[in-house]
């Protein structure tokens, strides 16, 4: 996973607000930031009275400190109505097309904003902004991941509205953000078929771990080698229950099938 | 890497300032950690923490899923939900552990 990618310095992170001047909060703080999480890094005092040469029993889980902040973010959602969709895939398999579209053609019925995680650039956040929709871009600077801090924090600044629909566009990578819940209501998986139908099983976390597979880019099918019964057999040998929407971006073929996926999601 | 080093995070938490010589580790199988990018991260990761030079010692065990159909208990050497009885209603029960077991100090 990302322990092979460099990524993991969170003082990297930066959320920044597509048009506005970058805040790279070089300068001192006269002004107070909200800071409401526990700080629950500091030395346990127990620890004092540790003897030397003396093995301690920890247990605890790798995971555990985002999956907290994970279950909190999922509480500060449903309290406001909001549903959080993560979408990830690898890059360039469509994410962003996929939503400008969604928001120009199905964003009447219920306000639509976006969280845009990359590495670095505004980018993706300045075609979500052409659509009209509220945005925020997370960089994760070296990170190859969102965790839930980083949403956490993408959301304090973006303030989506109550009952809103939230879109998480995840850094493109099939591996890392896998692990990391976010406190989202559901994982969708963009695969485009230029990128070929052996990715589940070579990528089978990041496809064990989907509600949705979305196949984009099926108006390529003509012209690459891409066995679409083999991509979705595979991934249900990892994910019995997924489901799975093809559909074109670009023609819109299938997308009704994709709006339709939302609106079970939102009720 | 957010990983190796939330087992420093996780374990300074508990033992401060204390030198740290040797980690127990516990990542599955099918956790999707591999142990050695764990290995080769700490040392970069730890070398400025309690835990420089600290040994790691990491169990990993296997995958095991519970066949719905047949009621057998197989090994899952990876995450293709397939009951050798033919059946894919199974539940994995063990392999995706990832966690810190134990630490000693000196």
């Amino acid at each position: 996973m990302c322990v092979t990618c460099g990524c993991g310095d969170s003082t990297a992170v930066r959320v920044r607000i597509p048009g506005a001047p970058d805040h790279s909060h070089d300068h001192d703080h006269p002004h107070d930031h909200p800071h409401d999480h526990p700080h629950d890094a500091a030395p346990d005092p127990a620890a004092a009275t540790v003897t030397k040469s003396k093995t301690i029993d920890i247990e605890q889980e790798l995971l555990a400190k985002n999956d907290s902040l994970a279950e909190g973010n999922r509480g500060w959602l449903a309290e406001h109505r909001i549903t959080a969709i993560n979408l990830m895939s690898s890059p360039g398999s469509g994410k962003t097309s996929l939503l400008e579209r969604t928001i120009r053609e199905a964003g009447g019925e219920r306000t639509v904003c976006v969280i845009e995680g990359d590495q670095e650039t505004l980018f993706d956040a300045e075609r979500i902004r052409a659509t009209g929709a509220a945005v925020i871009q997370v960089n994760t600077g070296a990170g190859c991941h969102l965790d839930a801090d980083m949403l956490r924090r993408g959301m304090e600044a973006l303030n989506p509205p109550d009952g809103s629909l939230l879109f998480v566009e995840n850094v493109g990578n099939l591996v890392c953000p896998a692990l990391f819940d976010l406190g989202e209501a559901g994982k969708v998986v963009v695969i485009s078929v230029t990128e070929g139908d052996d990715k589940p099983l070579k990528y089978p976390h990041m496809f064990a771990a989907a509600d949705l597979i979305v196949i984009n880019k099926i108006d390529l099918l003509p012209y690459v080698d891409f066995d679409v019964d083999r991509c979705q057999r595979d991934a249900r040998s990892l994910n019995p229950d997924v489901d799975i929407v093809s559909l074109s971006v670009k023609s819109g073929a299938g997308l009704k099938s994709w709006y339709e996926w939302i609106k079970v999601k939102v009720k | 890497m957010s990983i190796t080093q939330s087992v420093i995070d996780v374990v300074t938490k508990r033992t401060g300032s204390d030198r740290v010589a040797k980690v127990h580790l516990r990542i599955g199988k099918l956790s999707g950690i591999v142990p050695d990018s764990v290995r080769f991260c700490f040392e970069l990761i730890a070398a400025d923490s309690p835990l420089a030079g600290a040994v790691l010692v990491i169990e990993e065990p296997l995958g095991l899923a519970h066949c719905r159909e047949c009621g057998e208990d197989f090994e899952l050497r990876d995450l293709i939900l397939l009951c050798p009885c033919g059946s894919a209603d199974v539940a994995v029960v063990a392999g995706t552990e990832l966690a810190v077991k134990s630490v000693e100090v000196v």
